[in-house]
């Protein structure tokens, strides 16, 4: 951070106090308010007529909802990943992105948790899952450990924030009354002392250590919702590894389009640099090599043995009706992206954010490709059943839900962004001093 | 106990069915507390002098006026733990003879009306199978495989399905919670979701038989939208003593029904010793290989009754049907 070297205390509070909506904003929240809202109508619409608003049908049982979930806990693991990792491992520049990261973390789990509930088709009864729960079951699994990395995640949000709202409060006459209100409701115990920190820092240790073996829980439980079934292209022992590694891929890739956003819209080109781009598109290029090698694992192994359950499911993929799809998410997803991110000049600002835009893209469809064509390959053949229960082609509630729910994860990154100081005021300065020291 | 009574229920009956009536209601019995003894007459009765020997609650055999008894119109209602558990000293089996079938599509039919299957679905689909390029084609009715090792029942989050003692998987419907994880664990796709709310063709509606009883896990009936349905073996109706409407419904007597402890199956016209029929005609089950274990036992299509191709017009009506 040679180039904040300069600054003073007071500019770098400035700059990185959150800032009211603009034009942009107001119209951008707006958006996505009213996209909520379709989703909210055709939930309605949903609870009101039952599961049949949706085109799942009884071989195409799990559709876009559950695929869709399965992109929100992947996208949430990037929490750990910056959060965790890199402190553990000391990577001191990551610092200004450990807040982002940690939001989009939250934002995913919360809408994980809900679309799970858009997908029962008796969502009244959820608290069975409490009173009759069966331990056996991975849908007890993913419960426990969701419900776990939400409350890590919501605390390593959390305990960072404590001195940047000590700062908030400080500045009163910018931020507004009511604003201040909820700063003081929520940090007005932290006064900032050597014990207050030691304790901090100590419990934001320990969290970034537990947190990464429940984010693994998380997602390999996650795969294993398909890979403890029989069916092909899910029977597979590939499936936890070859999901965390896709998972950090789509964190890595929200992260840095995150990124791009918040300097292009906060100014914070100075907080913000072309050594942070730089940076994240060697991770993103790791991990695209990491998941393109476990999809070789997963596509080419049963392949080469072409068992008969598996060959229609392979074909299909290949060559068949979702062949279009699947080289479409293959490309945008993993290879076109690696090609940008290995030369130094694909690795500015500008080319990262739209790698990290087809990584995400792809990462969503390639989800849907997971979840989807394998229940069109029963090992039984489909037979008496309507015409429709052949095909799945998600309905418009579906896709109002699908799109609602990430509007919605947005929509709570652009309020927390609105509220709190999306990169770190509190750490940033006392970085720059170290800095200053060092010279 | 000795039967005594005369009546008309005696002479309908077979013995061994009365047994399991009259030994439920001896349970029944045992359960009433003081204020409803069926004892007690509604109304005056006037003795008969015809008298009776029941057993007591105390276990002691006791003599009563037979003007006193009243006939009970079915069987007492099942507690929702007592259906959980299933019949004691029962294991269901089932056995498909592949060489009788030609895709007729009476046990569908019976089964759906019975058990107000929503339109369009079908818990007993008749696959036309064809498993290699030259291999010959049958026709093989599929039910619940009421599995020893049921994959839906180890993923199911709330015991919504279990696994009973008398072998039967069954699906409570109260306590579902429409996740359709054991849709997607079940290898033979026999689950079908109540994706709407239920619809009752006019010929359900109008029996009185099928409609109009308060919901139970043994009868499955009436659906519930948004919980998971499938086979159930019908319970209600081994209950009874009684086939399954398969069972029953089938003219060529494709379906075999029957317990493994008494090692019989019947079709209600021939019966067989279950592991001797087993051994000779080379029984079967779907997918050994994945460890599932079903209850349900396929016979080859050897030797057939009907040509493979004497079903296919009865497929078209069914496509007509589907479409």
């Amino acid at each position: 951070m040679e180039n904040i070297a300069a600054l003073s205390n007071e500019q770098i509070t400035r700059d990185l106090l959150p800032q009211k909506f603009g034009r942009r904003g107001m119209i951008w929240t707006g958006s996505l308010i009213v996209l909520c809202l379709v989703g909210a109508y055709a939930y309605y619409r949903q609870l009101k007529y039952g599961l049949v608003v949706t085109n799942m049908r009884d071989y195409v049982s799990w559709g876009i909802y559950i695929s869709n979930f399965v992109f929100f806990v992947a996208i949430s693991l990037v929490g750990s990943l910056i959060t965790a990792i890199f402190r553990l491992a000391n990577v001191k520049w990551a610092t200004p992105l450990t807040r982002i990261a940690e939001i989009i973390a939250v934002s995913a789990i919360v809408f994980a948790s809900l679309i799970i509930i858009v997908d029962m088709g008796r969502p009244e009864r959820f608290m069975n899952l409490f009173i009759h729960g069966r331990i056996q079951s991975p849908i007890m699994w993913d419960v426990i450990v969701i419900g776990t990395y939400f409350f890590i995640s919501c605390l390593l949000l959390y305990f960072p924030l404590l001195p940047d709202l000590k700062i908030l409060i400080s500045v009163k006459e910018k931020t507004g009354k009511a604003l201040n209100k909820l700063y003081r409701f929520q940090g007005s115990f932290w006064k900032g002392t050597k014990a207050q920190f030691r304790i901090s820092d100590k419990a934001i240790n320990i969290l970034c250590i537990i947190i990464i073996p429940v984010a693994f829980c998380i997602h390999t439980v996650t795969s294993w919702l398909f890979a403890t079934t029989y069916r092909p292209g899910w029977d597979s022992t590939n499936f936890g590894a070859y999901f965390i590694s896709g998972a950090f891929l789509v964190g890595a890739g929200g992260v840095v389009v995150a990124m791009y956003v918040f300097r292009k819209a906060y100014h914070l080109d100075k907080y913000i640099t072309p050594k942070h781009f730089e940076k994240m598109g060697r991770i993103v290029v790791l991990l695209a090599l990491l998941y393109l090698y476990f999809n070789i694992n997963e596509y080419l192994v049963p392949a080469f043995k072409m068992k008969k359950p598996e060959e229609a499911h392979l074909a299909q993929l290949f060559t068949g009706e979702y062949a279009l799809l699947f080289w479409f998410a293959i490309m945008i997803g993993m290879i076109i992206p690696i090609i940008m991110l290995v030369f130094t000049k694909g690795r500015r600002p500008l080319p990262v954010f739209i790698a990290g835009v087809m990584v995400v893209i792809g990462a969503w469809f390639k989800r849907y490709l997971i979840v989807t064509p394998t229940l069109l390959h029963p090992f039984l053949p489909m037979q008496n059943v309507p015409e429709s229960y052949h095909h799945y082609f998600p309905s418009w509630e579906e896709w109002a839900i699908a799109i609602g729910s990430l509007s919605g994860a947005l929509l709570i990154i652009t309020l927390f962004a609105r509220i709190y100081p999306i990169i770190p005021i509190h750490e940033t300065i006392t970085e720059q001093h170290e800095e200053v020291e060092k010279k | 106990m000795s039967c005594n009574c005369g009546g008309n229920n005696c002479d309908k009956n077979s013995r061994r069915d009365f047994l399991l009536t009259s030994l439920l209601a001896t349970a029944a019995l045992a359960g009433c507390s003081d204020k409803k003894n069926p004892f007690t007459p509604e109304g005056e009765v006037i003795p008969s002098g015809e008298k009776v020997k029941l057993l007591s609650v105390d276990g002691e055999i006791i003599e009563m006026d037979k003007a006193f008894l009243k006939p009970v119109p079915d069987l007492p209602q099942l507690s929702n733990s007592e259906e959980r558990k299933g019949i004691a000293g029962k294991k269901f089996v089932m056995v498909i003879d592949l060489a009788r079938c030609k895709n007729l599509g009476k046990c569908r039919e019976a089964c759906n009306h019975a058990h107000q299957v929503h339109p369009g679905q079908n818990w007993i689909k008749v696959l036309g199978m064809e498993d290699s390029d030259h291999t010959a084609p049958y026709w093989q009715p599929t039910t619940c495989m009421h599995c020893d090792e049921p994959p839906c029942v180890k993923v199911c989050p709330v015991d919504a399905t279990f696994k009973r003692q008398d072998g039967i998987v069954l699906i409570d419907s109260d306590r579902c919670i429409g996740c359709r994880f054991c849709m997607a664990a079940c290898p033979y796709s026999t689950r079908v979701f109540n994706w709407e709310e239920p619809i009752l063709i006019k010929e359900v509606a109008d029996d009185q038989e099928v409609v109009g009883h308060h919901y139970s896990c043994e009868t499955s009936t009436p659906q519930k939208k948004g919980t998971v349905g499938k086979c159930d073996f019908c319970p209600d109706m081994a209950r009874k003593g009684e086939l399954p409407h398969c069972v029953s419904a089938c003219p060529n007597g494709v379906f075999f029904f029957g317990d493994m402890n008494e090692d019989s199956v019947t079709n209600g016209a021939e019966t067989f010793q279950f592991s001797q029929l087993i051994k000779d005609k080379a029984g079967y089950r779907l997918m050994e290989d994945l460890g599932t274990k079903p209850r349900v036992y396929y016979l080859p299509p050897v030797n057939r009754s009907f040509p493979y191709e004497s079903g296919l017009e009865n497929e078209k009506q069914e496509d007509k049907k589907a479409n």
